[in-house]
Protein backbone atom coordinates (compact mmCIF):
# COMPACT_ATOMS: atom_id res chain seq x y z
CA UNK A 1 0.00 0.00 0.00
CA UNK A 2 0.99 3.52 -0.74
CA UNK A 3 1.48 5.03 2.22
CA UNK A 4 2.87 9.59 2.03
CA UNK A 5 3.78 11.64 4.98
CA UNK A 6 1.11 14.55 5.30
CA UNK A 7 3.72 17.32 5.63
CA UNK A 8 0.88 19.31 7.68
CA UNK A 9 0.36 16.99 10.31
CA UNK A 10 3.11 14.53 9.74
CA UNK A 11 1.12 11.20 10.15
CA UNK A 12 2.30 8.82 8.05
CA UNK A 13 -0.63 8.30 6.00
CA UNK A 14 -2.29 4.68 4.27
CA UNK A 15 -3.63 5.50 0.66
CA UNK A 16 -6.89 4.74 2.07
CA UNK A 17 -7.01 7.74 4.52
CA UNK A 18 -5.76 9.56 1.26
CA UNK A 19 -7.77 11.36 -1.91
CA UNK A 20 -5.30 11.54 -5.17
CA UNK A 21 -5.52 14.95 -7.01
CA UNK A 22 -3.74 14.51 -10.52
CA UNK A 23 -0.74 16.18 -11.58
CA UNK A 24 0.76 19.55 -9.83
CA UNK A 25 2.03 22.54 -10.29
CA UNK A 26 0.01 23.34 -13.28
CA UNK A 27 -0.35 26.94 -14.28
CA UNK A 28 -4.11 27.54 -14.06
CA UNK A 29 -5.68 29.43 -17.44
CA UNK A 30 -6.17 32.67 -16.60
CA UNK A 31 -9.32 34.72 -17.68
CA UNK A 32 -9.53 35.36 -20.80
CA UNK A 33 -7.44 32.21 -21.95
CA UNK A 34 -8.29 30.66 -25.39
CA UNK A 35 -9.31 27.49 -25.90
CA UNK A 36 -5.60 25.76 -25.96
CA UNK A 37 -4.83 27.21 -22.86
CA UNK A 38 -7.46 25.68 -21.50
CA UNK A 39 -7.17 22.80 -23.14
CA UNK A 40 -4.10 22.87 -21.53
CA UNK A 41 -5.01 23.56 -18.31
CA UNK A 42 -7.78 20.68 -18.20
CA UNK A 43 -6.87 18.02 -19.80
CA UNK A 44 -3.26 18.04 -21.23
CA UNK A 45 -0.99 15.66 -18.53
CA UNK A 46 2.82 15.01 -18.63
CA UNK A 47 1.71 11.48 -17.70
CA UNK A 48 5.65 10.53 -17.12
CA UNK A 49 6.97 6.98 -16.89
CA UNK A 50 8.93 8.16 -13.36
CA UNK A 51 9.15 10.92 -11.38
CA UNK A 52 6.01 12.86 -11.30
CA UNK A 53 4.82 15.47 -9.54
CA UNK A 54 1.33 15.19 -7.62
CA UNK A 55 -1.47 16.71 -5.54
CA UNK A 56 -2.94 14.47 -3.13
CA UNK A 57 -6.20 15.67 -0.18
CA UNK A 58 -4.95 14.19 3.41
CA UNK A 59 -9.16 13.71 3.14
CA UNK A 60 -9.85 11.44 6.37
CA UNK A 61 -6.91 13.07 8.10
CA UNK A 62 -5.73 16.89 8.69
CA UNK A 63 -8.38 17.75 5.51
CA UNK A 64 -5.10 19.57 4.03
CA UNK A 65 -3.89 19.55 0.24
CA UNK A 66 -0.48 18.66 -0.19
CA UNK A 67 2.29 17.58 -2.78
CA UNK A 68 4.06 14.38 -3.45
CA UNK A 69 7.04 13.80 -5.22
CA UNK A 70 7.03 9.95 -6.55
CA UNK A 71 8.02 7.69 -9.16
CA UNK A 72 5.66 6.17 -11.09
CA UNK A 73 7.29 3.40 -12.51
CA UNK A 74 8.65 2.06 -8.80
CA UNK A 75 6.20 3.52 -6.47
CA UNK A 76 8.96 5.46 -4.49
CA UNK A 77 8.29 8.81 -2.83
CA UNK A 78 11.18 11.13 -3.18
CA UNK A 79 9.20 13.47 -0.44
CA UNK A 80 6.12 15.24 0.47
CA UNK A 81 5.84 18.82 0.47
CA UNK A 82 3.58 21.85 1.08
CA UNK A 83 1.06 22.90 -1.41
CA UNK A 84 1.41 26.37 -1.04
CA UNK A 85 4.29 26.47 -3.28
CA UNK A 86 4.41 26.66 -7.46
CA UNK A 87 7.37 24.51 -7.89
CA UNK A 88 8.70 21.97 -5.91
CA UNK A 89 11.60 22.52 -2.86
CA UNK A 90 15.46 22.14 -3.15
CA UNK A 91 15.45 19.62 -0.80
CA UNK A 92 12.77 17.61 -3.10
CA UNK A 93 14.67 18.20 -6.12
CA UNK A 94 17.99 16.76 -5.04
CA UNK A 95 16.59 13.92 -3.30
CA UNK A 96 15.01 13.18 -6.78
CA UNK A 97 18.70 13.78 -8.52
CA UNK A 98 20.44 11.94 -6.01
CA UNK A 99 18.55 8.84 -6.78
CA UNK A 100 18.10 9.58 -9.93
CA UNK A 101 21.08 11.29 -11.70
CA UNK A 102 19.59 10.92 -15.35
CA UNK A 103 16.32 12.65 -14.40
CA UNK A 104 15.55 16.54 -16.33
CA UNK A 105 12.82 18.38 -14.70
CA UNK A 106 10.81 18.78 -17.90
CA UNK B 1 7.37 -19.51 -43.75
CA UNK B 2 4.94 -22.71 -44.82
CA UNK B 3 1.45 -21.02 -46.66
CA UNK B 4 -0.74 -20.79 -43.64
CA UNK B 5 -2.32 -23.97 -43.18
CA UNK B 6 -6.23 -23.79 -42.53
CA UNK B 7 -7.46 -24.81 -39.08
CA UNK B 8 -10.47 -27.47 -39.84
CA UNK B 9 -11.46 -30.66 -38.13
CA UNK B 10 -10.45 -32.48 -40.97
CA UNK B 11 -6.68 -30.48 -40.41
CA UNK B 12 -6.68 -32.03 -36.86
CA UNK B 13 -7.58 -35.44 -38.30
CA UNK B 14 -4.99 -34.92 -40.38
CA UNK B 15 -2.58 -33.81 -38.03
CA UNK B 16 -3.36 -36.53 -35.32
CA UNK B 17 -2.49 -38.94 -37.78
CA UNK B 18 1.09 -37.19 -37.85
CA UNK B 19 1.78 -36.73 -34.68
CA UNK B 20 0.75 -33.39 -34.83
CA UNK B 21 4.24 -32.13 -36.77
CA UNK B 22 3.03 -30.77 -39.42
CA UNK B 23 1.37 -27.38 -38.29
CA UNK B 24 2.93 -24.24 -39.20
CA UNK B 25 4.22 -21.57 -36.85
CA UNK B 26 0.49 -19.42 -36.45
CA UNK B 27 2.64 -16.10 -37.79
CA UNK B 28 6.57 -15.35 -38.41
CA UNK B 29 8.76 -13.33 -37.19
CA UNK B 30 11.07 -11.84 -39.88
CA UNK B 31 13.61 -9.49 -38.84
CA UNK B 32 12.56 -5.67 -40.01
CA UNK B 33 12.79 -4.12 -43.45
CA UNK B 34 14.64 -0.71 -44.25
CA UNK B 35 10.72 0.70 -45.34
CA UNK B 36 7.26 -0.26 -44.62
CA UNK B 37 4.36 1.95 -45.68
CA UNK B 38 2.66 1.95 -41.97
CA UNK B 39 4.27 1.04 -38.86
CA UNK B 40 1.83 -0.11 -36.19
CA UNK B 41 3.40 0.34 -32.93
CA UNK B 42 2.34 -1.90 -30.64
CA UNK B 43 0.87 -6.15 -31.43
CA UNK B 44 -1.80 -5.92 -28.65
CA UNK B 45 -5.39 -6.29 -29.61
CA UNK B 46 -6.14 -2.54 -31.30
CA UNK B 47 -2.92 -2.44 -33.20
CA UNK B 48 -2.79 -6.10 -34.51
CA UNK B 49 -6.40 -5.53 -35.41
CA UNK B 50 -5.38 -2.04 -36.93
CA UNK B 51 -3.17 -3.45 -39.22
CA UNK B 52 -5.56 -6.57 -40.22
CA UNK B 53 -8.06 -4.31 -41.40
CA UNK B 54 -5.59 -2.05 -43.50
CA UNK B 55 -4.71 -5.11 -45.31
CA UNK B 56 -8.14 -6.77 -45.93
CA UNK B 57 -10.21 -3.28 -46.18
CA UNK B 58 -7.84 -0.83 -47.64
CA UNK B 59 -5.38 -3.97 -49.39
CA UNK B 60 -2.43 -1.78 -47.53
CA UNK B 61 -0.26 -4.67 -46.93
CA UNK B 62 3.38 -3.73 -46.78
CA UNK B 63 3.13 -2.86 -42.62
CA UNK B 64 5.31 -3.54 -39.71
CA UNK B 65 3.67 -3.74 -36.20
CA UNK B 66 6.32 -3.78 -33.81
CA UNK B 67 6.13 -4.79 -30.53
CA UNK B 68 8.32 -3.64 -27.21
CA UNK B 69 7.52 -7.34 -25.11
CA UNK B 70 5.64 -10.29 -26.41
CA UNK B 71 2.35 -9.68 -28.73
CA UNK B 72 -0.44 -9.28 -26.50
CA UNK B 73 1.35 -9.71 -23.37
CA UNK B 74 -0.02 -5.79 -22.07
CA UNK B 75 -3.69 -5.21 -21.49
CA UNK B 76 -5.12 -7.72 -24.41
CA UNK B 77 -3.61 -10.37 -22.08
CA UNK B 78 -4.79 -8.86 -18.90
CA UNK B 79 -8.66 -8.02 -18.98
CA UNK B 80 -11.22 -9.54 -18.01
CA UNK B 81 -12.77 -10.15 -21.71
CA UNK B 82 -16.12 -8.67 -21.07
CA UNK B 83 -17.54 -8.02 -24.70
CA UNK B 84 -20.88 -5.46 -24.52
CA UNK B 85 -22.30 -1.86 -26.74
CA UNK B 86 -24.51 -0.43 -24.09
CA UNK B 87 -23.08 2.91 -23.81
CA UNK B 88 -24.75 6.13 -23.71
CA UNK B 89 -23.56 8.34 -25.91
CA UNK B 90 -24.39 7.94 -30.13
CA UNK B 91 -20.73 8.01 -31.20
CA UNK B 92 -19.59 5.57 -27.95
CA UNK B 93 -22.96 3.35 -28.96
CA UNK B 94 -21.91 3.22 -32.92
CA UNK B 95 -18.42 2.20 -32.51
CA UNK B 96 -18.58 -0.39 -29.84
CA UNK B 97 -21.51 -2.38 -31.43
CA UNK B 98 -19.65 -2.10 -34.62
CA UNK B 99 -17.08 -4.17 -32.64
CA UNK B 100 -19.55 -6.35 -30.74
CA UNK B 101 -21.15 -7.38 -34.24
CA UNK B 102 -17.54 -8.15 -35.94
CA UNK B 103 -16.67 -10.31 -32.54
CA UNK B 104 -20.08 -12.16 -33.83
CA UNK B 105 -18.19 -13.70 -37.12
CA UNK B 106 -14.33 -12.66 -35.68
CA UNK B 107 -13.61 -16.51 -35.75
CA UNK B 108 -15.10 -17.27 -39.39
CA UNK B 109 -13.50 -14.29 -40.57
CA UNK B 110 -10.03 -15.27 -39.38
CA UNK B 111 -9.95 -19.02 -39.28
CA UNK B 112 -9.29 -19.13 -35.48
CA UNK B 113 -11.45 -19.41 -32.84
CA UNK B 114 -11.65 -16.67 -30.64
CA UNK B 115 -14.25 -18.45 -28.04
CA UNK B 116 -16.90 -15.85 -28.80
CA UNK B 117 -19.53 -16.54 -25.87
CA UNK B 118 -22.67 -14.40 -26.06
CA UNK B 119 -23.37 -15.52 -22.92
CA UNK B 120 -25.33 -12.08 -22.01
CA UNK B 121 -24.23 -9.42 -19.80
CA UNK B 122 -26.17 -7.57 -17.12
CA UNK B 123 -25.17 -4.57 -15.25
CA UNK B 124 -26.71 -4.62 -12.09
CA UNK B 125 -28.62 -1.25 -10.26
CA UNK B 126 -27.99 -1.38 -6.84
CA UNK B 127 -28.75 2.31 -6.32
CA UNK B 128 -31.38 4.47 -7.15
CA UNK B 129 -29.14 6.61 -9.24
CA UNK B 130 -28.22 3.69 -10.90
CA UNK B 131 -31.38 2.30 -12.06
CA UNK B 132 -32.50 5.82 -13.40
CA UNK B 133 -28.97 5.70 -15.34
CA UNK B 134 -29.66 2.11 -17.04
CA UNK B 135 -33.29 2.96 -17.85
CA UNK B 136 -31.85 6.50 -20.08
CA UNK B 137 -28.57 4.48 -21.00
CA UNK B 138 -31.62 1.38 -22.28
CA UNK B 139 -33.90 4.08 -23.61
CA UNK B 140 -30.82 5.51 -25.61
CA UNK B 141 -30.23 1.94 -27.03
CA UNK B 142 -33.30 1.65 -28.52
CA UNK B 143 -32.98 4.86 -30.18
CA UNK B 144 -29.28 3.87 -31.39
CA UNK B 145 -30.42 0.21 -32.40
CA UNK B 146 -28.63 -1.33 -30.26
CA UNK B 147 -30.22 -4.67 -28.57
CA UNK B 148 -30.67 -4.18 -24.23
CA UNK B 149 -33.10 -4.92 -22.18
CA UNK B 150 -34.17 -3.18 -18.38
CA UNK B 151 -34.94 -6.11 -16.90
CA UNK B 152 -36.84 -6.34 -13.03
CA UNK B 153 -34.89 -8.24 -10.22
CA UNK B 154 -37.19 -11.48 -10.46
CA UNK B 155 -34.97 -11.80 -14.29
CA UNK B 156 -32.06 -10.97 -12.66
CA UNK B 157 -32.72 -14.12 -10.21
CA UNK B 158 -33.74 -16.12 -13.02
CA UNK B 159 -30.50 -15.89 -15.14
CA UNK B 160 -28.17 -15.75 -12.02
CA UNK B 161 -29.83 -17.89 -9.20
CA UNK B 162 -26.97 -16.75 -7.26
CA UNK B 163 -26.90 -13.47 -7.07
CA UNK B 164 -28.55 -12.25 -3.35
CA UNK B 165 -30.85 -9.75 -4.41
CA UNK B 166 -32.50 -8.65 -1.59
CA UNK B 167 -29.00 -6.60 -0.33
CA UNK B 168 -29.37 -5.43 2.70
CA UNK B 169 -26.81 -3.20 1.55
CA UNK B 170 -26.85 -3.51 -1.91
CA UNK B 171 -29.88 -4.82 -3.29
CA UNK B 172 -30.87 -5.24 -6.71
CA UNK B 173 -33.14 -3.11 -8.26
CA UNK B 174 -32.93 -3.92 -11.73
CA UNK B 175 -29.83 -4.44 -14.46
CA UNK B 176 -29.87 -3.56 -17.91
CA UNK B 177 -28.81 -6.68 -19.74
CA UNK B 178 -27.38 -7.16 -23.22
CA UNK B 179 -28.23 -10.62 -23.94
CA UNK B 180 -25.73 -10.50 -27.12
CA UNK B 181 -22.93 -9.24 -25.39
CA UNK B 182 -20.81 -11.61 -23.46
CA UNK B 183 -16.84 -12.96 -23.34
CA UNK B 184 -13.96 -14.38 -25.78
CA UNK B 185 -11.03 -15.86 -25.55
CA UNK B 186 -8.75 -12.23 -24.96
CA UNK B 187 -5.13 -14.00 -26.24
CA UNK B 188 -6.76 -15.68 -29.16
CA UNK B 189 -8.18 -12.68 -30.33
CA UNK B 190 -4.53 -11.10 -30.58
CA UNK B 191 -3.17 -14.33 -32.04
CA UNK B 192 -5.70 -14.73 -34.67
CA UNK B 193 -4.85 -11.48 -35.94
CA UNK B 194 -1.75 -11.90 -35.93
CA UNK B 195 -2.07 -15.02 -37.81
CA UNK B 196 -4.17 -13.40 -40.69
CA UNK B 197 -2.03 -10.40 -40.22
CA UNK B 198 1.16 -12.27 -41.08
CA UNK B 199 -0.93 -14.32 -43.49
CA UNK B 200 -1.19 -11.32 -45.76
CA UNK B 201 2.37 -10.51 -45.54
CA UNK B 202 2.89 -8.24 -43.11
CA UNK B 203 5.76 -8.34 -40.67
CA UNK B 204 5.32 -8.59 -36.70
CA UNK B 205 8.95 -8.01 -34.49
CA UNK B 206 8.30 -8.25 -30.95
CA UNK B 207 10.89 -6.93 -28.42
CA UNK B 208 11.91 -4.09 -30.96
CA UNK B 209 10.74 -0.73 -28.79
CA UNK B 210 10.39 2.62 -30.58
CA UNK B 211 13.07 4.75 -29.08
CA UNK B 212 12.57 7.50 -30.81
CA UNK B 213 9.88 8.75 -33.99
CA UNK B 214 11.92 10.81 -37.22
CA UNK B 215 10.34 13.53 -38.71
CA UNK B 216 11.52 15.68 -41.58
CA UNK B 217 9.43 19.38 -41.55
CA UNK B 218 7.34 18.01 -39.65
CA UNK B 219 6.14 15.14 -41.23
CA UNK B 220 7.06 11.35 -40.61
CA UNK B 221 9.90 9.61 -41.48
CA UNK B 222 10.62 6.41 -39.28
CA UNK B 223 11.54 5.39 -36.27
CA UNK B 224 14.45 4.47 -34.41
CA UNK B 225 14.23 0.80 -32.71
CA UNK B 226 16.08 -1.65 -30.75
CA UNK B 227 16.88 -3.48 -33.72
CA UNK B 228 17.78 -0.15 -35.73
CA UNK B 229 16.23 2.62 -37.69
CA UNK B 230 13.28 1.36 -39.54
CA UNK B 231 11.47 3.80 -42.54
CA UNK B 232 7.67 4.35 -42.72
CA UNK B 233 5.38 6.70 -44.80
CA UNK B 234 2.60 6.88 -41.98
CA UNK B 235 2.49 5.68 -38.44
CA UNK B 236 0.14 4.18 -36.15
CA UNK B 237 0.94 4.46 -32.29
CA UNK B 238 -1.47 1.68 -30.67
CA UNK B 239 -0.04 1.37 -27.24
CA UNK B 240 -2.77 2.21 -24.47
CA UNK B 241 -0.94 2.68 -21.15
CA UNK B 242 2.28 3.77 -22.48
CA UNK B 243 0.33 6.12 -24.91
CA UNK B 244 2.19 8.93 -23.58
CA UNK B 245 6.06 7.80 -23.28
CA UNK B 246 5.95 6.92 -27.05
CA UNK B 247 3.70 10.28 -27.93
CA UNK B 248 6.40 12.06 -25.96
CA UNK B 249 8.96 10.66 -28.03
CA UNK B 250 6.82 11.83 -31.13
CA UNK B 251 6.78 14.99 -29.43
CA UNK B 252 3.80 16.09 -28.32
CA UNK B 253 1.14 15.33 -25.34
CA UNK B 254 -2.04 14.00 -24.64
CA UNK B 255 -5.15 14.53 -22.28
CA UNK B 256 -4.34 11.24 -20.62
CA UNK B 257 -3.32 9.58 -17.31
CA UNK B 258 -2.07 6.12 -16.66
CA UNK B 259 -3.04 4.07 -14.26
CA UNK B 260 -3.16 0.19 -12.72
CA UNK B 261 -6.29 -1.53 -13.28
CA UNK B 262 -6.56 -4.97 -11.18
CA UNK B 263 -8.37 -8.09 -12.02
CA UNK B 264 -7.83 -11.77 -10.15
CA UNK B 265 -9.68 -15.39 -11.16
CA UNK B 266 -10.74 -17.89 -8.23
CA UNK B 267 -9.91 -21.16 -8.12
CA UNK B 268 -12.03 -23.55 -10.27
CA UNK B 269 -15.44 -24.52 -9.75
CA UNK B 270 -18.35 -26.22 -11.13
CA UNK B 271 -20.38 -23.74 -13.72
CA UNK B 272 -22.64 -21.65 -11.31
CA UNK B 273 -23.04 -18.49 -13.50
CA UNK B 274 -23.34 -18.75 -17.06
CA UNK B 275 -23.67 -14.93 -17.53
CA UNK B 276 -21.51 -11.89 -17.31
CA UNK B 277 -22.38 -9.34 -14.48
CA UNK B 278 -20.99 -6.07 -13.57
CA UNK B 279 -21.99 -4.16 -10.41
CA UNK B 280 -20.68 -0.87 -11.21
CA UNK B 281 -21.69 0.97 -7.71
CA UNK B 282 -19.26 -1.36 -5.55
CA UNK B 283 -16.85 -1.91 -8.68
CA UNK B 284 -17.03 -5.58 -9.27
CA UNK B 285 -17.38 -7.74 -12.78
CA UNK B 286 -17.75 -11.33 -12.45
CA UNK B 287 -17.88 -14.29 -15.04
CA UNK B 288 -16.90 -17.82 -15.17
CA UNK B 289 -14.27 -18.72 -17.50
CA UNK B 290 -14.67 -22.42 -19.12
CA UNK B 291 -11.90 -23.67 -17.13
CA UNK B 292 -14.51 -22.91 -13.79
CA UNK B 293 -12.17 -19.84 -12.94
CA UNK B 294 -13.93 -17.10 -11.38
CA UNK B 295 -12.76 -14.35 -13.34
CA UNK B 296 -12.92 -10.60 -11.21
CA UNK B 297 -12.38 -7.28 -12.42
CA UNK B 298 -12.09 -4.40 -9.95
CA UNK B 299 -11.78 -0.73 -9.43
CA UNK B 300 -9.01 1.70 -11.19
CA UNK B 301 -6.00 2.83 -8.49
CA UNK B 302 -6.70 6.70 -8.17
CA UNK B 303 -2.97 7.58 -8.94
CA UNK B 304 -0.64 7.53 -11.73
CA UNK B 305 1.49 3.82 -12.24
CA UNK B 306 3.10 2.23 -14.52
CA UNK B 307 4.02 -0.74 -12.55
CA UNK B 308 1.88 -3.48 -13.66
CA UNK B 309 0.91 -3.68 -9.96
CA UNK B 310 -2.44 -2.37 -7.99
CA UNK B 311 -3.12 -1.53 -4.40
CA UNK B 312 -3.87 -4.09 -2.55
CA UNK B 313 -7.35 -2.14 -0.96
CA UNK B 314 -8.73 -2.40 -4.04
CA UNK B 315 -8.58 -6.05 -4.02
CA UNK B 316 -10.08 -6.24 -1.35
CA UNK B 317 -12.46 -3.75 -1.60
CA UNK B 318 -13.93 -5.45 -4.76
CA UNK B 319 -14.01 -8.54 -2.97
CA UNK B 320 -16.07 -7.83 -0.61
CA UNK B 321 -18.66 -6.12 -2.45
CA UNK B 322 -18.92 -9.17 -4.46
CA UNK B 323 -19.10 -11.84 -1.54
CA UNK B 324 -22.30 -9.53 -0.70
CA UNK B 325 -23.93 -9.95 -3.94
CA UNK B 326 -22.86 -13.40 -4.29
CA UNK B 327 -22.78 -15.27 -0.52
CA UNK B 328 -21.57 -18.50 -2.46
CA UNK B 329 -18.26 -17.25 -3.29
CA UNK B 330 -17.13 -16.03 0.30
CA UNK B 331 -14.57 -19.11 0.82
CA UNK B 332 -13.49 -19.35 -2.64
CA UNK B 333 -9.34 -18.95 -2.62
CA UNK B 334 -8.45 -16.52 -4.88
CA UNK B 335 -5.11 -18.28 -7.55
CA UNK B 336 -3.93 -14.93 -9.46
CA UNK B 337 -4.23 -11.24 -9.74
CA UNK B 338 -2.80 -8.89 -11.88
CA UNK B 339 -3.09 -5.40 -13.25
CA UNK B 340 -2.62 -3.78 -16.29
CA UNK B 341 -1.69 0.19 -17.44
CA UNK B 342 -5.08 1.88 -18.39
CA UNK B 343 -4.43 5.49 -20.67
CA UNK B 344 -7.54 7.36 -19.04
CA UNK B 345 -9.01 10.18 -20.71
CA UNK B 346 -11.10 12.95 -19.09
CA UNK B 347 -14.43 12.11 -20.87
CA UNK B 348 -13.53 8.44 -20.49
CA UNK B 349 -13.82 7.58 -24.25
CA UNK B 350 -11.18 7.29 -26.92
CA UNK B 351 -8.84 8.98 -29.30
CA UNK B 352 -8.93 7.82 -32.85
CA UNK B 353 -6.71 10.75 -33.96
CA UNK B 354 -4.21 12.80 -36.51
CA UNK B 355 -1.93 14.03 -34.19
CA UNK B 356 0.27 17.12 -34.56
CA UNK B 357 3.09 15.57 -36.46
CA UNK B 358 1.88 14.73 -40.10
CA UNK B 359 1.66 11.07 -40.69
CA UNK B 360 1.21 9.87 -36.84
CA UNK B 361 -1.65 8.54 -35.56
CA UNK B 362 -3.15 7.60 -32.63
CA UNK B 363 -5.78 5.15 -31.29
CA UNK B 364 -5.64 5.31 -27.56
CA UNK B 365 -7.90 6.49 -24.35
CA UNK B 366 -9.62 2.64 -24.25
CA UNK B 367 -9.26 3.20 -20.62
CA UNK B 368 -10.67 0.09 -18.80
CA UNK B 369 -12.56 -1.05 -21.66
CA UNK B 370 -10.73 -1.61 -24.44
CA UNK B 371 -11.04 -5.61 -25.18
CA UNK B 372 -14.32 -5.54 -26.20
CA UNK B 373 -13.62 -2.46 -29.00
CA UNK B 374 -10.95 -4.10 -30.42
CA UNK B 375 -12.23 -5.25 -33.82
CA UNK B 376 -14.28 -2.10 -34.03
CA UNK B 377 -11.49 -0.14 -33.05
CA UNK B 378 -8.93 -1.68 -35.59
CA UNK B 379 -11.63 -1.02 -38.10
CA UNK B 380 -12.25 2.65 -37.72
CA UNK B 381 -8.07 3.54 -37.26
CA UNK B 382 -7.61 1.32 -40.54
CA UNK B 383 -9.93 3.93 -41.99
CA UNK B 384 -8.45 6.96 -40.30
CA UNK B 385 -5.02 5.68 -41.27
CA UNK B 386 -5.53 4.74 -44.79
CA UNK B 387 -7.17 7.86 -45.64
CA UNK B 388 -5.89 10.31 -43.71
CA UNK B 389 -9.46 11.15 -42.45
CA UNK B 390 -11.57 9.71 -39.98
CA UNK B 391 -14.55 7.52 -41.02
CA UNK B 392 -17.90 8.05 -39.60
CA UNK B 393 -16.86 5.83 -36.80
CA UNK B 394 -13.97 7.34 -35.31
CA UNK B 395 -15.11 11.24 -36.60
CA UNK B 396 -16.50 12.02 -33.24
CA UNK B 397 -13.23 10.46 -31.77
CA UNK B 398 -10.25 13.24 -32.82
CA UNK B 399 -8.14 14.93 -30.15
CA UNK B 400 -9.82 18.27 -31.10
CA UNK B 401 -12.82 17.44 -28.87
CA UNK B 402 -10.91 18.58 -26.00
CA UNK B 403 -9.93 22.06 -27.10
CA UNK B 404 -13.48 22.48 -29.21
CA UNK B 405 -15.11 21.26 -25.40
CA UNK B 406 -16.92 18.26 -27.75
CA UNK B 407 -16.64 15.49 -24.70
CA UNK B 408 -18.31 12.41 -25.75
CA UNK B 409 -19.09 11.85 -22.20
CA UNK B 410 -19.14 8.34 -20.89
CA UNK B 411 -18.19 8.95 -17.59
CA UNK B 412 -21.43 10.20 -16.09
CA UNK B 413 -23.46 8.08 -17.94
CA UNK B 414 -22.22 4.82 -15.88
CA UNK B 415 -20.59 6.78 -12.90
CA UNK B 416 -17.75 4.68 -12.89
CA UNK B 417 -14.59 4.29 -15.12
CA UNK B 418 -15.05 1.77 -17.59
Amino acid sequence: MLKLTCPYCGIEADETELHGGGEAHLERAAGGAGDSELEQYLFIRSNPRGVHFERWHHIHGCGKWFHAARCTETMEVFGTYSAQTLRPPENTLSEIKRRRPNWVNA
Amino acid sequence: MKPRQKYSAFALVREAMRGHTGWPRAWNSPLPSKRYDVIVIGAGGHGLATAYYLGKNHQIRNVAVLEKGWLGGGNTGRNTTIIRSNYLQDASAAIYEKSRSLYEELSQQLNYNVMFSPRGVMMLAQTHHEARGYQRINNANIVQGVATEYISPEQVRELCPIISISGPRYPVLGALWQARGGTARHDAVAWGYARACSEMGMHIIEQCEVTSVRTEGGRVVGVETGKGSIECGKLAIVVAGHSGVVAERAGFRLPIESVALQALVSEPIKPCLDVVVMANTVHGYISQSDKGELVIGGGADQYNNYSQRGSFLHIEETVRALVETFPIISRLQMLRQWGGIVDMTGDRSPILSRTPVEGVYINCGWGTGGFKAIPGSGWAMAELVANDQPGALAASFGLERFREGRFIDESVAAGVAH
